[in-house]
């Protein structure tokens, strides 16, 4: 029982410092996302405007870089940190190491954070406006290129710290089955490795050059397609940490066990092989790439569909074992004895039910001639808020009510209040969805700050533009509030006493590890099938891009052409040194 | 590896779903005949739009019995022209291309939308049917002034079609 009792934080604590660390982070990002996203949801519908539309687009970078970039990555450190330590039962190789890149990974998103941040303040002269996808030649000022670099190379120390408390645990237990959660925690790593060649190209060769100056001009086209290489499997690199607690900790909330181990396993290698040799489906309205190559990246996507409809079974088919545990009977009768108090297995279970629903606005969006109604209206945002939003943002709030104690030895400040935000999450992000998506259809765009144009109305087949655009402002204030109290609930916990006995460990799968293939532990097969297809996928297409358009573009200027203005590259390195300093 | 039987059961589904999807995107690809925006366009310098034969006085005309030719700039924060004006029960292709940062192309209200990238040609050929004003809007962030960025597409009646003016009306 003394081991029943232990929390991580007793048996680890300075790793539980870490991970501790890297959720201060991710929630800060989460709280100063919320503020800029409350912010955009009031502008745009017109309801209430408190800064210039042109600074609309500021507002706009800062929400989407803090939220898909600083607070979920920084919550997948923290939370594979806990994971891999948990499960291999082993502290890193080197935990300065640790500290490193996290410190690195802090250091590269105040970077970008600040200068996207800087947008506001028109005397300094500095700015990134943008947005998340920084298609060139909008231009960012260098730090934030720079930023950006320093973060990507954080996390790729991560991944080797991983492997490397993987290996070396390998050593001491040459034929144990790897744990599932370091599992997890390495094919997500793989994953992210392959991903991050795109950006990593984009930025280092073409954009962090071209910023300072050094070259003149780049190919727009071609780093658009090598962020969608990097853009798509980043979606997965949020998920799969939600796809971690779905499948480890669930089963523990609902009272059982998880259904099934291998399958699992087949997920996350399903992940690795076919998350990056999709991004052209980001695409599909693009000039200057053949029609073949948007129907692979079409079929490509559609299969991406399978390890989440496996997702799906196992996660319902977890929750029903763990009811039936409990006394639950009946076809559906077995739901009411799940513990829908607790605000851990309701966030959770509220968050799967609305990624089936992005599921299927997904599914829309993957649909290559389908995509030509819905392309780059609010429609899309209305789908990722359902995914990114909600399946994860609200996994990764529900988890921590879960983990917190495990990492801090004290409880939660108060379940009712957390049950409240849960809640409220969920029905807040039902009216924003939902207006969004339905707006999307008629045509309304995204990413403008206008609700709407001079010369034209839009048409609405029910309802009123202004009906929809006060249940986005409801949602998007639910939303917020929402935030407020699950950030005020958690900072509220850290008045309350440390205490013993909060200790929890997970339970075995009802089908264990022994009854999967061993192939599925190899990975450097999983890497090399993963860089096969990506090689299948891209290097035609991207071939025929630097042909058609030049490897530096056809020509043209950079905008705006303040961002570095008259600087010629030697005195763009002196500006930033100076105001590195 | 040992799979419950249930999972089998849905694990079938599910790929049947997705070949499913595959095949009815395929029959709108090749039965209804959605093409996509492809590299037919071909490429052009944005510094050079000045020179070009056709962009460098971009508007309309006819190329065939009841078949047109629009060439479009997009740049911060207009389209040329404005208004494009085509005559109804038509085919008109577009030809669409930046002056300067990314931009997007999309007659509000219908399927015709297409990204507009500095260097590329966007081709897109839709059949105009009645007569009447659509919105015509950029859709990707372009600038301080993108909310801004907008125009008409203008389908006359046939009769009332002057082809002398490039739809520049």
């Amino acid at each position: 029982m003394s081991v029943e009792q232990e929390t991580f934080v007793d048996r680890y604590p300075q790793e539980a410092e870490l991970v501790r660390r890297a959720f201060l982070v991710a929630f800060t990002a989460l709280g100063l996302g919320a503020l800029f996203g409350i912010i955009q949801a009031l502008h745009r519908t017109n309801v209430l405007r408190f800064i210039p539309s042109t600074d609309y687009y500021t507002v706009l970078t800062a929400h989407g870089v803090l939220m898909v970039i600083v607070f979920t990555i920084f919550y997948l450190v923290g939370l594979y940190q806990w994971a891999i330590t948990r499960s291999l039962d082993r502290s890193p190789t080197n935990i300065n190491f640790t500290r490193a890149w996290l410190t690195l990974m802090t250091v590269g998103s105040a970077l970008t954070g600040i200068t996207i941040l800087l947008g506001f303040v028109d005397q300094v002269g500095i700015s990134a406006d943008v947005l998340f996808t920084f298609y060139a030649p909008l231009q960012a000022h260098p730090l934030f290129y720079t930023g950006l670099v320093v973060f990507i190379i954080g996390t790729w120390l991560a991944g080797v710290d991983w492997f490397r408390t993987w290996l070396h645990w390998k050593q001491d237990n040459p034929d144990e089955r790897i744990p599932l959660q370091t599992f997890m925690v390495l094919t997500s790593m793989i994953m992210w490795y392959v991903a991050t060649i795109g950006v990593a190209v984009a930025t280092l060769f073409f954009l962090l050059p071209w910023s300072l100056g050094f070259i003149e001009t780049v190919n727009p086209l071609l780093t658009r397609t090598l962020f969608w290489f990097f853009g798509h499997p980043v979606v997965y690199f949020w998920l799969l940490p939600a796809y971690m607690l779905w499948y480890t900790v669930l089963p523990k909330l609902a009272g059982g066990r998880l259904f099934s181990d291998p399958l699992a396993r087949v997920v996350f290698v399903l992940f690795v092989l076919l998350s990056t040799p999709v991004g052209i489906h980001h695409q599909y309205v693009d000039p200057g790439i053949a029609e073949g190559f948007k129907f692979i990246a079409m079929t490509n996507t559609m299969f991406l569909l399978l390890p989440s409809l496996l997702t799906a079974f196992t996660v319902v088919a977890s929750m029903e074992h763990g009811a039936r545990q409990r006394g639950g009977e009946g076809l559906f009768g077995w739901l009411t004895v799940l513990p829908w108090r607790d605000p851990a297995f309701t966030g959770m279970a509220l968050a799967g039910l609305m990624f089936a629903a992005g599921g299927f606005s997904g599914m829309i969006n993957a649909g290559m001639n389908i995509n030509y109604l819905i392309h780059n209206t609010i429609w899309v945002p209305g789908h990722f808020h359902l995914t990114v939003g909600t399946a994860v943002a609200l996994t990764f709030m529900a988890g921590t009510y879960w983990l917190w104690p495990q990492l801090t030895n004290r409880r939660i400040y108060s379940r009712p209040i957390g049950l409240l935000q849960v809640v409220m999450w969920f029905g807040g992000m039902a009216l924003m969805s939902n207006s969004m998506h339905v707006a999307g259809l008629y045509g309304v765009p995204r990413r403008t700050a206008e609700p709407e144009y001079a010369g034209f109305d839009f048409n609405t087949a029910f309802g009123s533009i202004s009906e929809l655009n006060i249940q986005l402002a409801v949602g998007g204030t639910l939303l917020f509030v929402s935030t407020l109290l699950f950030l005020g609930n958690l900072g509220l916990s850290m008045g309350n006493p440390k205490v013993e006995g909060l200790g929890q460990s997970l339970p075995e799968p009802l089908s264990g590890a022994s009854d999967s293939p061993r192939v599925l532990d190899n990975m450097k097969l999983w890497a090399g099938i993963a860089l096969l297809l990506v090689a299948l996928a891209y290097v035609l297409p991207l071939g025929a891009i630097i042909q058609n358009g030049g490897l530096f573009g056809m020509g043209g200027d950079a905008y705006p052409v303040s961002v570095l203005g008259a600087f010629d590259g030697l005195d763009a390195v002196r500006e930033l040194l100076g105001v590195v300093r | 590896m040992h799979i419950h039987q249930y999972e089998k059961l849905w694990l079938g589904m599910s790929l049947l779903l997705i070949v499913g999807f595959i095949a009815t995107i395929t029959y709108g690809a090749v039965g209804v005949g959605v093409t996509m925006v492809d590299d037919s366009g071909g490429n052009v310098n944005p510094n050079a739009l000045d020179e070009h034969p056709e962009f460098s006085d971009p508007g309309v005309e006819q190329v065939g019995e009841n078949e047109y030719e629009a060439h479009v700039v997009a740049r911060q924060f207009i389209f040329q022209p404005d208004p494009i004006v085509v005559p109804a029960n038509s085919t008109v292709t577009f030809y669409v291309t930046s002056a300067d940062v990314i931009h997007g192309f999309s007659v509000v209200g219908t399927n015709a939308n297409t990204m507009v990238i500095p260097g590329e040609v966007s081709e897109v050929t839709v059949e105009v049917n009645e007569a009447g004003e659509y919105g015509l809007i950029c859709h990707e962030y372009c600038g301080s002034g993108h909310h801004t960025m907008e125009g008409i597409l203008r389908v006359v009646p046939e009769g009332e079609y002057n082809s002398s003016d490039g739809g520049e009306q």
